[in-house]
């Protein structure tokens, strides 16, 4: 693995590894799975397996490729991206869709800048917005749950037209359509419980992340000046899903506490402006995107001050 | 004439405008959308290419230094005018596809590039060389790129449908799917370049 540090000092030793991490991770992301299953039915599932089998596959065909050794296909790493890229999609996709992602993840998203530890973006998230820009057909084909009597319908509770018939709690449990991984919040919330005790993850990125949405979409909401609904903006999306598990990817976001904290209200303002004025319904891939590409700069201007220096 | 030859060939491997130099971008990105579009660029530039070289080539003793870019935009503005109203005449549809990006090559900057660094210090029979050498290294590499862009994002190629039932990959005809494909094929370049030299 990369012996750079490249955190401010002070360094502690500690049992953990990138393997622990990224396992407790896909632990974590269970719950979610299973949500997505029961709602969906077994294709979901499908997307689910063949998306982890394309990431671990191209992985080990890299690792191969570049001479690395083959084990750090197991590191987790590239499973949780499979799984990753599975929640952001579509529950009835054709198989090759989580495919070509899984591969486009793990090659354009990962391997190309050297791998693990190197991105500067979130892979799962580059594969998805991959798809979302070559096929958007079938990226925005979206199926309702089992037992609604329709099958197949074509928004998700965040376009326009089908706003306001959900309840919050139809939204919380995942009673709509939408992405495999984002319709369950209750279960995202398990997930998220576990990674904050566990410790993998911090509170700064989701809170200001989400936080920084409620805000915006209730000053700036449809029903006009400070009356928007902002607890649909927030269980409606793919915001918990975007602000737990992807925004606070160790690789792609800031080091220090100050640096989370914009990263998160920068993923925030951009999700809220492109859901209230873009032309896609839903910002949260793309807003962390950007900020990704922003992570550099913000931990440049976030250094921790140096133990023991005065300040002149 | 072994030199006379490697002032042609140098610009179709080891100086090649896009992949080495990594010049013209702008009308490579725009227009690689189809092999077509790719061609007359390509055929285009070259026509430009060779025409200002050897003018420029010829006028070298009498353009004073001072005043040198301006008189190579002349010369090189008049044959992007030829091949503008060429084009308009006798291929009306591959004009409007490639719009803006003819009367743009008077900027270009493989065309410019040429002019400043080698046919206003070389004579006319080596420029004439080196020109044809970079316009044909400028079209084989928009014929790869576009070619890679028009099977995947379009599933054709010159226009001819290559594979059924495939389902095209917009992002390959959109203007970040362009950026990938060159930024991929240089990278690769750049990777059997340096095993070479390294072995």
């Amino acid at each position: 693995m990369n012996k750079l540090t490249v955190s401010p000092s002070p360094h502690i030793k500690s049992s953990q590894t990138t393997k622990k991490i990224m396992w407790t991770v896909v632990i974590a992301l269970i719950p979610v799975g299973m949500a997505g299953v029961y709602i969906f039915g077994i294709s979901s599932l499908n997307v689910m397996v063949f998306s982890v089998l394309s990431c671990i596959f191209t992985e080990a065909l890299f690792l191969k490729f570049r001479n690395r050794d083959p084990r750090a296909v197991l590191d987790g790493s590239a499973i949780l991206t499979g799984l990753l890229l599975a929640y952001n999609l579509p529950p009835s996709t054709p198989f090759w869709i989580p495919v070509i992602g899984g591969a486009v993840s793990i090659i354009l998203g990962k391997q190309i800048f050297g791998g693990l530890g190197q991105n500067i973006f979130n892979p799962a998230l580059v594969g998805r917005a991959f798809l979302q820009i070559s096929w958007p057909v079938y990226m925005t084909t979206w199926k309702n749950p089992r037992w609604w009597p329709d099958a197949i319908s074509s928004a998700t509770p965040l376009a326009k037209e089908a706003g306001p018939h959900f309840t919050y709690m139809d939204l919380f449990l995942g009673n709509r359509a939408g992405c495999i991984g984002e319709v369950c919040v209750i279960a995202l919330i398990i997930g998220a419980l576990f990674l904050l005790v566990t410790k993998i993850i911090s509170l700064h990125i989701p809170l200001s992340f989400i936080g920084t949405v409620g805000i915006i979409t209730w000053i700036f909401g449809k029903d006009g000046f400070f009356k928007g609904d902002f607890i649909f903006n927030i269980l409606a999306g793919g915001i918990i899903l975007g602000a737990f598990f992807m925004a606070t990817d160790y690789v792609t976001s800031p080091l220090t506490k100050k640096g989370k904290i914009i990263f998160g209200i920068g993923c925030g303002v951009l999700t809220a402006i492109i859901r209230l004025r873009g032309s896609y319904p839903e910002g949260v891939c793309y807003s962390i995107l950007f900020m990704n590409a922003a992570v550099p700069i913000i931990d440049r201007f976030t250094k921790t001050k140096k133990y023991g220096l005065i300040k002149k | 004439m072994k030199k006379l030859l490697k002032e042609f060939f140098k610009g179709i491997g080891s100086e090649n405008p896009t992949f080495r130099l990594v010049l013209g971008l702008c009308p490579t990105l725009a227009v690689s959308t189809s092999v077509i579009n790719g061609l007359g660029m390509g055929v285009a530039a070259t026509f430009v290419l060779l025409g200002s070289n050897i003018i420029i080539s010829l006028l070298r003793k009498f353009i004073p230094d001072q005043i040198r870019i301006p008189c190579f935009i002349m010369i090189i503005a008049t044959f992007v005018t030829i091949v503008e109203l060429t084009m308009k005449a006798y291929a009306p549809e591959l004009s409007k596809a490639l719009g803006i990006f003819v009367p743009l090559i008077v900027v270009n900057c493989i065309v410019l590039g040429r002019a400043e660094a080698f046919a206003c210090k070389q004579g006319v029979f080596s420029s004439m060389l080196d020109a044809l050498g970079m316009g044909i290294g400028f079209t084989l590499a928009l014929l790869l790129i576009s070619g890679i862009r028009e099977m995947l994002g379009n599933g054709t190629l010159f226009g001819l449908l290559i594979a059924k039932g495939f389902e095209p990959v917009l992002y390959m005809v959109l203007a970040p799917g362009a950026l990938l494909v060159i930024g991929l094929l240089i990278g690769g370049i750049n990777f059997l370049a340096r095993r070479r030299s390294a072995t």
